[in-house]
This record gives C-alpha cells, structure tokens and sequence, in this order.
C-alpha cells in the first residue's frame, strides 16, 4: 500500500485548509484579526493608487482624508470594532480534524452506512492496485467482509504489493493528507475521496477500533503488524508495532471496522468489485461478501499497464490558483524561463506571446509578481495558441481489454470496443474507450446498464449528474436499432462500458462521482459510442435477417399444408396426392430461398 | 346477372383454377392466380355502357414464402365457397370469418381480412359475392311508397304481395338477395334519400302520396342489394330515379357516383349493381346559393376528397357539370345537409323544394 498516498490536490486545498484557517482565525487575538481585514482593502487601493500616484502627487492632502478610512477607523470606532471582533472570538475555536470529519463525511464518501463500506473497500483498493503497478507487480487482491455484529464489518484488504516501510505506516494510516504531492500531474486512481486515513477515521469514530496493518517488504525481512489510531486532536498517529509470522514474501494487509450497511445490487461493494475487475483485467480479485459468498475473478491479461509519464501543467488547463503557487515555487529566474521551465509545450516563442498579451515583462521575476499580474498572466495563457500536451500521459485499458473484460463480467452474446485517440480538453490529455455488450441474459425490460469508470475506478453514484450519462442519452440509438426515449438512457438488453482516462478528470464536485461535461469530453464520448453503436447495428441486421428467414422458413411449414387441404377439398384426390403436392411445393419454395 | 341455382359453371371454374395450381406445384413451379384489380385506377366509364367497367388490369399474386399465407387463406376460402354452392347453403362473412377459426394457423384474425379474400375471389371469377355462398349482413335500404313487392314464402313457395304503402310510419326492408323480387306499381318516379332522417319526414307527411313516388332510404353508401333493387324497379317499371343526399363531397362523390355507376372495389359486378338511369336532385351546391341555406365548413377530409375526385375519378372526369360543381363547393368552402332545409319551415322541402326541383328535371345534375 505505500505508493498509494497520491492524494489529490483538491483534497488538501479543501480539507487541509479549512480547518487550518479555522484554527487560525481562532487561535488570534483581535489584532490580528484586524491585520487580516486590512488586507485587502490593501489589495484594492493598490489597484486605484498604482495609476494616479503620479498624477495625484499635488493633490496629496485631499487623497489623505479620501483614501485614509483605515486611519479614521482606527481613532474613531476602535471600541465597536474590536467588541464585534471579540464576539466572534469568543465563537471561534479550533476544530479538530475529527469534528471537521464528521461534519464533512458526505464529501469524503461516508454519507450512509452503506456508502460508508464502499468508501472504505474502494481506497483500500484503489490503493492497493496503485501500489502494485508502481511496483510493477501484476495485483493479486483478496478482499473480505465479515459482519462482526448488528451494522458493524470488519473490512480486510490483502495485496501483494510491495509492502511498506515501517517508519512510513502510521502517518500513511494515522495521519489525514499524508503525502500528497501538489501539482502533480499524473494519471492516477486516488482520485476518489481522500484516502485510507479517512476510512481509518470512519472506523475510529464509529466502532473505536484501530486501523490493523500487517505489511512486509521482502521475504529477507519479517512482516510487522501495526494497530495505528489518528489523535483526532493533533492530526497525528498513535500506533503499536510488532513482528508477527506472515505467509506472505511481500504485501500489505489492512483491516478496519467499521459502522456500515451491506446489500447487494446497483451500487454495491459486489457490483464495485465486478467492474473494478473488468477495468483492471491485469488483476486478480478474490472476495468474499458478508454473505460468505466468494468470488474470483482471474486476470485476464499478464502485461501490466505502461506507466502514465508525467506531464507539467498545459498553460489551457491550468488554474488561478495553482498557477499562483506555481509561480512563487519556480525556480526560474524570470517569468518567461518560468513558463517554458513549467509549463508543457510552451516554447520561448509561446512565452514571449503569453506576456505580451498579458501585457507583463517576460524578464519580471516571477515571485514578485502582483495579483492583478497573475490574473492577466493566466486569461493570457488561455488566448494564446498552444500546441496541445503530449498524449503519452495517458494509459487507456486497450480495447481487446476492454472486450475481454466484458465478456467475462457480462453473460451476453454480441461484445465490441472502441479506444480512441488521446484527445485534449483545456489542456489536460484524455482518452475515451467505450465497450458495449449485446443480450444473452442481459434483461430486455430495462433500461442499458451503464458502467462509468474514471481512471480504471468505477464511479456508481451520481449517474444522472455525469457527463458519460449524458453522452449516452444523446446519441440517437434508434439508428442502431435500439429504442430510446428521448434523451434517456437506451434500454434493451446491453450494457455500455465507458472509461475516460485523464491525468486530470474534472469531476462536478468534492466526491468525485460524476465526470463534468466539458463538450470535448462528451464528443469524442459520444465518437466511440457512434462506432459501438453502428457495430450493434450491424449485428442486430444480420441477427435480423436470420429471424426473418427463420421466420419465413416457418411459414412454409405452417401453411403449404393448407395449400394442400384446399386442394384437396375442391379437387377431392387422395391424401397421398395432397402430400405429394404438399412436399414439392415446400421443396420448390424452400429452393427460391436459397436454403439448402 | 347469373342465376344463383347456375352453380355447376362457378364450380366448374374454381376447380379448373384448382387444378392449374396442383399441376404447377406437381411440376415443381410456383402456382400463381391473377386478380384484377380492386381500385378506383382500373375502372372505365363509358357513359353508353352507363357504368363503371373494369380495365383490363391485374395483379399476379404467385405463391412466394411472402405470399404462402394470402395464397393458402384464397384457396381454403374456395374450397369453403365450393362447398357452400354444392349443398346451397350461404355464410354470411362474418360467419366466414367464423369458419377460418377452425383452419389453425392459416386462420384470420380479423375480419376485414376475410372480407378481402372473399372480395379477391369473388373478382377472380367475376360473380356476386352471394354466387359464391356469402352474403354479407349489412342491411340493404328502407322502402316507403306506391310500390307492391310481390315475395315468395320461405316454405310454401305461395306468392307474398308486399304492400309499401301499409307500413304506416315504418317501411319495407330491401333483402338481401332481390333477384326474386317482381313488382307492381304505378308511381311516376323513384326518389332515393341518403338519410333516414329525411326519409322519416317525407314518409310521415305522406309525400309518396301526394308526389305518386317511391321512396328509397340509402343510409349512406347504398348496399349492393339496395343498388341492385332501385337497378331492377327502374328497368323493369321504367322509373326514372332521383338522388337526394347532402351536399358535400361524400354525398356526391361517395353515395351518388357509387349508386350511379358502380364502385371502384367491385368493379367487376358493377354491371349489376349500379343504377346509370339515376341523376342527382339536390341539394347541388347552386341550391347553397338559391335557399340562402345554412353551411358548415368543409373539412380537410371533404377537400381531400373532393380534390380526389376531380383527379381520379373516371365519372366526375368524364362530366364537366359535376367538376363544375365540385369546384364550385371547393371554392365556397362549405357543405350543406339536407335538413338544412329546415331552416325556412320543417315542411318547406314538402312544400317547396322537392316541387320546385321536380318541376325542371332538365337541370338534374347528370
């Protein structure tokens, strides 16, 4: 499990700074409160001085008592403000990280007892999977669920990964945001949800317990067992360590209890593992649900998957604020080595356009610059002409991949995939891949099942918020011989798989469930189904065809017989006559078919 | 029209159809039957001829695996309607319908399905429907006025005289089957009436009486047996007859052309069933104009079907009266019922219309 700490970016803007601004803001006195108010209207005075400094030299006592309220706040209204301010002092405290979890559970993934043992199954996975292949190990996964009592599990995942070293286990499992990188730009699975330490969270906060490690890293070394707790506190681990006997050379195992509702069907740990497998077919899977029901899905592919390079930021994907940060963390010199040092695909040509639009000096340093700067900088980098990143940073499944793994995951008859190539949307390379499975004993009743998968991890919430769901609806199925309601979702007996690889794929919110719906991503969506959807068609025709000759192959059995009948009643010959006449005249149409 | 006791050459035929078929089949060829086509493009009119005759045009319906079905239904409704002639028996089409039930998969499922099988067939051969053993149970017309239809009892064969003037407020109803039929009247003129309605008004008032008519209530598109009714009273009795029906393109182009000179369906009985001697009384869509009467607007189906007319059919084709006229309500945009007479009196079409009319035979729409 040790690679699997890549936290996303978004995870340690939202969660690491909320609390630490709250202990801020708490832990201050008023002064510095006041400090902090008088920033930006700092920020703003900048912008209106900068410009009419030089002209307004002469009228300098005017501007005093124009310009100057801070001054007039200070003397005149120090009592009011700092009353207010001690108020809201008294109100503020710091938040621990615990509180601020369980207020904050629904974006971390633990809204409801059952989503709670999904969370919690899917990072331990996802993490394991992520280790593995950093490893380059082909992933052999075993997970259990055991109901220990009335809604409370104990969840166990086993990987033979490459272990983890010692020193190393408790902050990855007791220690919220460990080792996240910050502008990475990688393709990845962490993407959903914040990670082990807060599923460990979970599980102290509702059942007590620790979060139970055993890992090795080689067969020369013993395996250690940890029991690691966070002090909710102090955002800090407390654990135990011991050696203990392990039949594994290498791997990591996690357990964790935890307060959680098991069922089956749409949305479930079952489902999440069925698809993760189809998505991952360089893994192996063994699972065991509470039910006591085991499944195992074999690897279906000995080749793991090329390892996404990764990029630098494209100057068309980039945000304010990461760009902000970007820019105070460069090594370059000045602005315009910044850039081509930073950023992919921006040569010294680009540079020197971007800031001439944004009307800075390519020679400024780049940690000096001003906000109003940086902003100019940024609205430049979106106008100007980029050639587009590099596509290597992607790695899709492979569409015999793709195939094969539907056809083990699905029991149908008619199986395609498409992979497309790398495409761009502001700047971050993507891939789309779509398969699509065609009856067998796939429901007819119903609408399509749809699998979503972002980075090879299935997404199962928010289906209807999604942009793959979207690009579904949208493609006009009825030319494919399926029937769809107008704009919903095509129902026959299929399923359609839809993977969107991306270093960056720009979920709609904090929890990560549904994909946004940039037009390139729906379009080129929407190209692979177009292909699937005419391949369908094909096979529906033929399919078809065939029914129709079966058809009319019936229907010479069902009434040249009664040819025969009303012959014989008018002309009144004998039945071997009628038969005679019957034979030959299935013979003769049966010839005009071209049936043997 | 032939006889209906002529039943050998009807047999005859379909066994030599049958026949054909077997030894084609026996030959390992695909049998195949022609029918003439049932549709308004392959009749002619030839005003001396009077009716709506059928052109030479058919369709060669060859056994194919999508054709065995229509193929196998035609021969088995053959063979039932040459077992209905042989022991002179009838099937109403419905009851045909019935029958179908008992041949499994080759059954109908409706009866309009049926009803076009016994229609091809009954074009194969050229007859009447009721040659065949099928009749069918629609009713045949209401008739009031001084007429004696002399019937025979169903048992004893004794003559039955049929007097139309002593059914008081009801009236006689035309069979099915009016071959047998004599009569005896001495009325001057036949007025056939679309709806009931208006027959009931001339039947109370006596207007038979006072006009020495008879009258004939159509209810729509006459029946075969009303058309062939009015067809053998005016012959034998040398009647004129006169239409009275709406003024809408249905009353023009449907009930009167369709009395007048046949269907386009049925084509080859037309002969029969078609009274050429008939012209049309009103209302013309001039008496729109001459009552000042009462108006609806015509519907998009009334355009369609009057549009229709001018183009395709033969009889409005053939006379420019009739186009005139169609145009003429085309471009007033209306149609005008019969009891739209009733807005000047409920008895102003006894008293002033029918007189009126009768008295300028000459200006009868042809």
């Amino acid at each position: 499990m040790a690679g699997g700490k890549k936290k996303k970016r978004e995870d340690q803007l939202g969660l690491f700074q909320t609390p630490s601004k709250a202990r801020g803001t708490g832990l201050r006195s008023s002064k510095t409160s006041t400090m902090k108010h008088n920033e930006k209207p700092q920020a703003m005075a900048k912008k209106t001085t900068k410009k009419t400094t030089k002209k307004t030299t002469k009228k300098k006592k005017q501007d005093k008592t124009d310009t100057s309220p801070r001054k007039e706040n200070k003397r005149r209204k120090p009592r009011r403000r700092q009353s207010i301010a001690d108020q809201m002092a008294a109100r503020q405290r710091e938040i621990s990280v615990s509180e601020f979890f369980t207020k904050n559970r629904h974006l971390l993934g633990f809204d409801n007892p059952a989503k709670a043992l999904l969370t919690t199954v899917k990072e331990a996975v996802d993490n394991s999977l992520d280790a593995c292949e950093e490893a380059k190990i082909l992933p052999e996964l075993e997970i259990f669920i055991d109901e220990n009592a009335e809604g409370r599990y104990r969840v166990r995942v086993v990987d033979n990964g490459p272990g983890i070293v010692r020193a190393q286990i408790p902050k990855i499992f007791g220690k919220l945001l460990y080792g996240s990188k910050f502008h990475r730009l990688k393709q990845s699975r962490g993407q959903q949800g914040i990670g082990i330490s807060a599923a460990g969270m979970y599980s102290q906060l509702t059942t007590g317990k620790p979060t139970v490690i055993i890992s090795r890293t080689s067969e020369n070394r013993p395996a250690h067992r940890f029991e690691v707790k966070i002090d909710t506190r102090k955002n800090k681990p407390e654990s135990t360590d011991s050696e203990v006997s392990w039949d594994k050379p290498h791997g990591t195992s996690v357990e964790l209890e935890i307060e959680a509702s098991y069922r089956g069907g749409k949305r479930s740990v079952d489902q999440y593992i069925e698809q993760t497998a189809i998505a991952n077919p360089h893994a192996s899977f063994f699972y065991r649900n509470p039910k006591g029901e085991e499944h195992t899905y074999e690897r279906l592919t000995d080749e793991l998957p090329r390892e996404p390079s990764e990029i630098k930021p494209h100057p068309h994907g980039v945000e304010l604020g990461v760009l902000m940060t970007m820019l105070k963390e460069t090594r370059g010199r000045n602005l315009r080595g910044a850039l081509m040092k930073d950023f992919s695909r921006v040569s010294e040509k680009v540079a020197l356009a971007i800031c001439e639009q944004a009307q800075v000096s390519p020679t400024a340093r780049p940690k000096r610059l001003g906000p109003e700067q940086v902003e100019s900088l940024h609205r430049a980098m979106g106008m100007v002409k980029v050639m587009n990143p590099p596509t290597s940073c992607v790695v899709p499944i492979g569409e015999d991949l793709v195939r094969k793994g539907l056809e083990h995951g699905v029991e149908a008859d008619f199986f395609t995939s498409v992979t497309r190539s790398p495409a761009v949307y502001r700047g971050n390379p993507f891939q789309v891949e779509v398969g699509l499975a065609w009856g067998g004993s796939l429901s007819s009743d119903d609408l399509c099942t749809l699998y979503r998968f972002a980075n090879r991890v299935p997404l199962q919430y928010q289906q209807s918020d999604c942009a793959i769901t979207k690009a579904v609806g949208e493609t006009d199925w009825h030319n494919y011989r399926v029937s769809q309601a107008r704009g919903a979702l095509p129902s026959g007996p299929m399923v359609i798989l839809v993977h969107l690889a991306s270093v960056w794929v720009p979920f709609t919110s904090e929890s990560k469930e549904a994909i946004a719906r940039y037009p390139e991503i729906l379009k080129e969506i929407k190209l692979a189904l177009q292909t699937c959807g005419r391949r369908l068609a094909k096979y529906l025709s033929a399919k078809r065809r065939e029914a129709e000759e079966g058809r009319k192959r019936d229907y010479i059995e069902m009434y040249i017989p009664h040819i025969g009948i009303a012959l014989k009643e008018i002309l009144g010959f004998s039945d071997r006559r009628k038969d005679a006449v019957v034979e030959t005249l299935k013979d003769t149409l049966r010839r005009s078919r071209k049936f043997k | 029209m032939a006889g209906k006791k002529k039943k050998p050459p009807l047999v005859k035929r379909i066994e030599e159809t049958a026949k054909k078929i077997e030894s084609k089949a026996l030959a390992g060829q695909k049998p195949s039957m022609k029918f003439p086509i049932r549709s308004l493009a392959n009749v002619r009119y030839r005003p001396r001829v009077g009716f709506f005759e059928l052109r030479g045009k058919k369709k060669e319906r060859t056994l194919t695996v999508g054709t065995v079905k229509t193929f196998a239904q035609t021969l088995r409704m053959m063979a039932l309607s040459k077992e209905l002639i042989e022991q002179d028996d009838m099937a109403t089409k419905r009851e045909a319908y019935y029958v179908s039930k008992n041949w499994e998969q080759a059954r109908f499922a409706e009866q309009n399905e049926s009803d076009a099988v016994i229609d091809d067939v009954e074009a194969l051969f050229r007859v009447n429907r009721e040659q065949m053993g099928f009749v069918p149970e629609e009713k045949g017309g209401e008739v009031a006025g001084r007429l004696v239809v002399i019937d025979a009892d169903r048992d004893t064969g004794k003559k039955l005289r049929i007097d139309c003037t002593k059914f008081g407020s009801g009236a006689y109803s035309i069979p099915i089957s009016v071959e047998h039929l004599e009569f005896e009247t001495n009325a001057k003129f036949i007025l056939a009436i679309e709806t009931a309605g208006m027959f009931q008004r001339l039947v109370k008032h006596n207007y038979w009486k006072k006009a020495n008519c008879i009258l004939v209530s159509m209810g729509g598109v006459p029946t075969r047996a009303c058309r062939r009714f009015i067809r053998r009273l005016s012959d034998e009795k040398k009647l004129p007859v006169y239409v009275f029906v709406d003024c809408d393109p249905y009353g023009i182009s449907n009930i009167y052309r369709t009395l007048k000179v046949g269907s386009g369906n049925a084509a080859h009985i037309n002969e029969f069933f078609c009274v050429p001697q008939a012209h049309f009384l009103g209302i013309t869509p001039d008496d729109i104009d001459k009552y000042k009467l009462p108006t609806h607007p015509l519907k998009d189906v009334d355009v369609k079907r009057a549009n229709d007319a001018l183009a395709n059919d033969p009889f409005i084709k053939h006379h420019k009266r009739w186009q005139r006229a169609l145009q003429k309500l085309i471009d007033m945009g209306v149609r005008a019922e019969q009891q739209a007479l009733a807005k000047w009196g409920l008895n102003y079409v006894i008293e002033n219309y029918l007189p009126e009319k009768l008295a300028e035979p000459s200006k009868f729409l042809p």
